[in-house]
């Protein structure tokens, strides 16, 4: 297969590879304009500030763009507004690893549950994937009734009424009970996928054995569905850690118990309109969400884009 | 070939001189900001968030019937006011024509002025006397006139008739007339909390916490534009507030409040009093079944420190986009929203509180409105909120140090010495 092995055919390949440059050269000027372009003009933006000078006489501000070399990044962690970010970045890692923890747990039930053979089954899958399917920012309205002061939530529940709105621990608890309730299926659908290709032989070799259930779980199902799941929790990381909408319509912007570095990120630009600190803010989470997800594969060896597919058959 | 190339070069060639000296123009008259003759006549478009009045389309074919070739067409916004403010930004930091006449709110005024995103309107063609002063103040940033203002808000204290009449009280004109009024009713109404207004941390608990501040004698900001947080005033005022949650004269569940919460609660009996724009008047009497509290419930100045409050000013006001092409007609068209024709209609229609000073005093309009009177001492009486750029940055820092205090997290005069320095930072 090697290229000096087999000349004639390497020259073919020298002239497939061109029109292959060439056909897929339109989706590289469009990956181009829609992902190359943002994330360097953004990494650009961060290092850049407005003025924001007024005229003393006429009250008007000053136009235009400085350049502030790492100010806002600095900023970021010494301005007024650090604690804010530190902050903020403590929610948005909490929400993280608490969320997706409690999310593979019932994901990997449902999917159980989704994968035995009984009565109604079909009723119980598609009801399993109605949360997923609701668009988040209607989930987060939805989820806000239900947390009102005099909501569902407190009718249900015994005690006095808890302002699950307000800010606070039951605001977080809030955030990870709605964000658990709508990506749990999205988990529990990729396992069932990976559940559906475990031979049932491999079971019944595992009776023979005299394996118990939970053993049959351990031992047989959770190695043959650690890939798919790991790429399912890869997702969900990558997702939690760029969370936005759930504590902004659930719980409302500014409130230090829900506050994530894209709520931050999102003030600072379409409120105060300082696309400076707002790219910082941008940029920062990209690094982060890079090296997390560098991390988890390089640790867990995720197989994200299928390269060990033909290595493992 | 090569002379099609070649007039293809001097093309270019020119495009670029042409462009050059476009730029080289555009940034030479920058600095200057004369005011810049409004013309242009022909089709326009009012941007304005969404209306719930359901009678500014009225307005507007009255104005397209009598202006055939000046037609007005409607853009409507989102309900919720940031999202109105930030299409106008962007349509405006676009530089896009497509907004012509902008409906702002009155804290708006002076970031749209400053980025010159609204161009500066002549004073002398509108009948700026005729029309509340408190509310033309709103319009105008470094003394020079942005925005007419068209309608106007006042917060006002509504109370429970019935159970004040029972008790033999009258509508309270201080803090302490207020807490002494719900001693005395609430233990013959359990279920039933003492106060509440907008303290969600958002918009409303601004407006909520100036008017405290206003109401015992303080302001945020003062006649300089500096931060006053320093004083007693302002200390008292949001003590007001602070003790209130403590005490349970606020329900804690107020502090989930916006409009709309703090509304369905009054109108379910579950509040003596509760501090609220005027739109809540007819929803609350509708004697529909919606209202547990129709014809039980009356209105009052807001209560304050040692006599009557002060209100924070709310409203909107219209103002011209600084890139619209046909800046006459809209000029011509504020002026007619603005009428006392139009004004007293869209009273009439929707009940929105007019800044046509005259419409308060009608024998037939307060008829109909029973509260006009005390919205327009309200209004009088009410206080801008601060006329900062930063107004945005300067309500989050109000909000972020109000809604912990009222949360019970820190003191009331650690939270003011931080809100003081926060503010002067902003305001500089």
């Amino acid at each position: 297969m090697t290229a000096v092995a087999d000349p004639p055919r390497s020259r073919r390949r020298a002239g497939t590879g061109r029109l292959a440059a060439a056909l897929v050269s339109p989706t590289l000027v469009v990956l181009g304009l829609v992902v190359a372009y943002p994330i360097v003009s953004a990494v650009r933006l961060a290092f850049y500030q407005r003025n924001d000078g007024v005229d003393p006489e006429t009250g008007l501000l000053e136009t235009g763009y400085r350049f502030v070399g790492i100010d806002n990044f600095a900023d970021m962690v010494t301005g007024a507004t650090a604690g804010r970010f530190l902050n903020a970045l403590w929610n948005t890692t909490t929400f993280t690893v608490v969320g997706v923890a409690v999310e593979v747990v019932l994901g990997v039930l449902m999917a159980l549950v989704m994968h035995h053979a009984f009565r109604g089954r079909a009723l119980v899958r598609a009801s399993i994937l109605v949360p997923w399917a609701v668009p988040t920012a209607i989930a987060g309205l939805l989820w806000n009734w239900v947390f009102q002061a005099d909501g569902v939530a407190n009718d249900l529940l015994p005690g006095p009424a808890i302002l699950w709105t307000t800010d606070g621990l039951q605001a977080w608890f809030a955030v990870i009970i709605a964000d658990t309730w709508k990506t749990a299926p999205f988990i529990g659908l990729l396992v069932l996928a990976g559940l559906q290709v475990i031979p049932q032989e491999v079971y019944e070799a595992a009776r023979l054995d005299g394996a118990s259930p939970w053993r049959q779980f351990s031992s047989v199902t959770l190695p043959l569905v650690r890939p798919t799941l790991l790429v399912a929790v890869l997702f969900r990381i990558l997702d939690t850690l760029r969370m936005f909408d759930l504590p902004y319509t659930l719980v409302g912007p500014g409130k230090d118990a829900t506050d994530t570095v894209t709520v931050l990120a999102f003030e600072e630009a379409v409120r105060f309109g300082r696309y400076g600190p707002a790219s910082a803010y941008a940029v920062f989470l990209f690094l982060y969400v890079a090296v997390v997800a560098f991390v988890f594969v390089r640790l867990l060896g995720a197989d994200v884009v299928g390269a060990r597919v033909g290595r493992n058959r | 070939m090569a002379r099609q190339g070649l007039i293809g070069r001097i093309g270019i060639a020119a495009v670029l001189v042409l462009t050059a000296s476009a730029c080289g123009t555009d940034s030479g008259s920058r600095p200057t900001p004369p005011q810049a003759a409004l013309d242009g006549v022909g089709p326009i478009t009012l941007a304005t968030g969404k209306d719930t009045s359901g009678n500014l389309q009225n307005q507007i074919d009255g104005w397209n019937s009598a202006h055939p070739d000046q037609r007005v067409s409607l853009i409507e916004l989102p309900e919720n006011a940031d999202a109105q403010r930030q299409q106008m930004v962007q349509n405006a930091q676009t530089r896009s024509d497509t907004y012509a006449v902008l409906n702002l709110d009155v804290i708006w005024t002076a970031e749209f002025a400053a980025n010159q995103w609204v161009v500066q309107l002549p004073e002398a063609e509108f009948p700026l006397d005729k029309l509340l002063p408190a509310t033309v103040e709103t319009g105008t940033y470094f003394n020079r006139l942005y925005a007419v203002p068209t309608n106007s808000d006042g917060g006002l204290l509504y109370y429970r008739k019935d159970l004040l009449d029972a008790a033999g009280l009258t509508p309270p004109k201080t803090w302490a007339e207020l807490s002494a009024a719900c001693a005395k009713v609430l233990p013959a109404n359990p279920g039933t909390s003492c106060y509440a207004g907008q303290f969600e941390k958002y918009e409303g608990l601004t407006v909520n916490f100036s008017e405290a501040v206003n109401s015992a004698g303080g302001a945020v900001v003062g006649p300089d534009g500096k931060p006053t947080l320093d004083t007693e005033a302002a200390r008292k005022g949001l003590e007001f507030l602070v003790n209130g949650v403590k005490s349970g004269e606020i329900p804690g569940k107020a502090r989930t409040f916006k409009e709309e919460e703090g509304r369905r609660a009054f109108q379910a009996g579950e509040l003596v009093f509760h501090r609220q724009w005027p739109y809540q008047y007819l929803k609350a009497a509708a004697t529909d079944g919606s209202s547990a509290v129709a014809g039980k419930f009356a209105v009052a100045p807001l209560p304050g420190l040692t006599g009557p409050g002060s209100s924070t000013l709310g409203g909107h006001n219209l103002a011209v986009s600084a890139f619209a092409k046909n800046k006459k007609t809209a000029l011509e068209f504020i002026k007619y929203l603005s009428s006392e024709e139009q004004q007293r209609a869209n009273l009439e229609k929707s009940s929105q509180a007019p800044t046509w000073a005259a419409l308060y005093d009608d024998p037939a309009l307060t008829a109909r409105f029973p509260y006009l009177p005390t919205l327009k001492q309200s209004i009088l009486g009410a206080k801008r909120r601060p006329a900062v750029v930063k107004y945005q940055e300067v309500s989050t820092a109000i909000q972020n140090a109000v809604y912990d205090a009222m949360g019970g997290k820190g003191d009331v005069g650690g939270a003011l010495t931080g809100l003081q320095a926060r503010l002067s930072e902003l305001t500089k």
